[in-house]
């Protein structure tokens, strides 16, 4: 019979670590695309799914059991992800030039021979687009927007997730989706 | 007519309660509003395509190759500074006890004497305890925060160690700092709540630091001059126990 999540749960703060296996294995896929979403590429994903683990790993005697062992170790992975592209954006602050031209090149390329959303959806250019859009987003707001978009999060749920206000958290999905419409207006056209 | 604002759109979108309207009933009688739904409509569908990679096959097994490692060398951690603490905790314990013994002693002493005045003694005794406690769980602290400050930042820095310390020194000092804010230690209490902030701040931090983030939470203990607050208090608490222990002496010649 398979094992539940809280019978795992209560090995592993018995004492046997090997418990832990169940778990990883059981959340490291949904884990995974949460934290590709956050983070962009393949190689931070999954970084951060090992960082995820390992904190939840650590953390697990202040997990009370309210919530899902999915729902705690996702709220994990989302603030792992939420202070990699922190510390991603510090860094392209200290570059800012590189990281705009690189931006506008991008979307630049992804628009460019007059490209209809029909053509475009059957090429990797749109996801070049959509990824360069996605980066355009503060950490707060890209981290509330996968949430809401990906996730189906409710804005109570990403409040809590986040620890602000739910007012805090509905804005940075309104700013993430006012910014994502902007930057895709050259292929899906004006916002009416 | 007022029309749906594009928040109260995204809103609807997503399935959420739009305050104040009733979008449903809006978004029925009005061709304007319908037309700027089904423009952010298509806008956010367009998100759907983002393709996310399949992981590899066995995806979940390569993970918990990876992880194990790393969750064993916690252990390997833990069951360290378990030994060490107990190691302490035999010293504490034994003080204890051998201050009960005392106070037990005492209390024969002046058996003649007022109930109240074995209670008082008995509260000092306590106190005594709790002091001794807190200034070793700040020595404790202080190391870490000293280990942090003097660490190499060239390239990645590792604080994993530290923050496994960090995570067990919180539980501890939440404790002590609701026993000294109920006996109405200010000073202490003041300086342990600071301390739980500091050391959450390191246990919630990411276990690999690049040299820019490490300065930064090098430059908030440094801010916060926790260091020197701790110095201080922790010299205070020696100084009251040495007081202490001077007044007992000169009691009892």
């Amino acid at each position: 019979m398979e094992q539940s999540d809280a019978t795992a749960v209560a090995q592993v703060r018995a004492g046997n670590p090997d418990a832990f296996r169940v778990l990883v294995e059981r959340h490291s896929r949904h884990v995974f695309r949460l934290t590709f979403r956050m983070t962009g590429n393949e190689h931070d994903a999954e970084d951060m799914v090992q960082e995820t683990f390992l904190r939840a790993y650590r953390q697990l005697h202040r997990f009370d059991g309210r919530a899902s062992f999915g729902t705690w170790v996702y709220r994990i992975a989302t603030n792992c992800s939420l202070d990699l592209i922190r510390a991603r954006k510090r860094r392209e602050v200290q570059q800012p030039q590189v990281a705009d031209e690189e931006g506008k090149e991008m979307a630049a390329a992804a628009v460019a021979n007059d490209p209809t959303p029909e053509r475009l959806a059957y090429s990797g250019e749109l996801q070049e687009l959509l990824r360069a859009a996605l980066e355009q987003l503060s950490p707060m707001e890209r981290t509330a927007f996968v949430l809401r978009h990906y996730e189906g999060m409710c804005i109570e749920d990403i409040s809590r997730a986040l620890g602000v206000h739910a007012g805090a958290a509905k804005h940075s999905v309104f700013r993430a989706v006012q910014k994502l419409r902007r930057a895709l207006e050259p292929v899906m056209g004006p916002a009416k | 007519m007022k029309h749906l604002s594009e928040d109260d759109l995204v809103l609807y979108y997503y399935g959420e309660r739009v305050p104040g309207v009733s979008a449903e009933e809006h978004l029925g009688s009005c061709a304007a509003c319908r037309t700027s739904l089904e423009s952010l409509r298509q806008t956010l569908d367009a998100m759907n395509s983002l393709a996310v990679p399949e992981p590899v096959e066995n995806y979940e097994t390569r993970v918990w190759q990876r992880v194990y490692p790393a969750i064993e060398a916690v252990e390997i951690r833990r069951r360290r500074w378990f030994d060490w603490m107990f190691g302490q905790r035999k010293w504490v314990l034994a003080g204890a006890m051998a201050l009960i013994v005392m106070g037990a002693f005492m209390a024969g002493r002046i058996s003649q004497k007022s109930q109240l005045k074995v209670a008082a003694l008995s509260g000092q005794v306590r106190e005594r305890i709790l002091m001794v406690a807190v200034g070793e769980h700040l020595e404790r602290s202080q190391m870490i925060l000293i280990e942090l400050a003097n660490n190499e930042t060239k390239g990645l820095v590792d604080i994993s160690e530290q923050q496994v310390l960090a995570e067990d020194l919180v539980n501890e000092n939440r404790l002590y700092r609701q026993v000294a804010l109920k006996s109405g230690d200010k000073s202490v209490s003041n300086l342990l709540d600071e301390l739980e902030r500091v050391l959450l701040d390191i246990a919630h931090s990411p276990s690999k630091l690049d040299s820019a983030e490490f300065d930064d939470i090098r430059r908030r203990i440094e801010a916060e001059g926790i260091l020197f607050k701790i110095r201080v208090v922790g010299s205070n608490l020696k100084a009251r126990e040495r007081g202490r222990v001077r007044q007992g002496q000169s009691k009892s010649l």
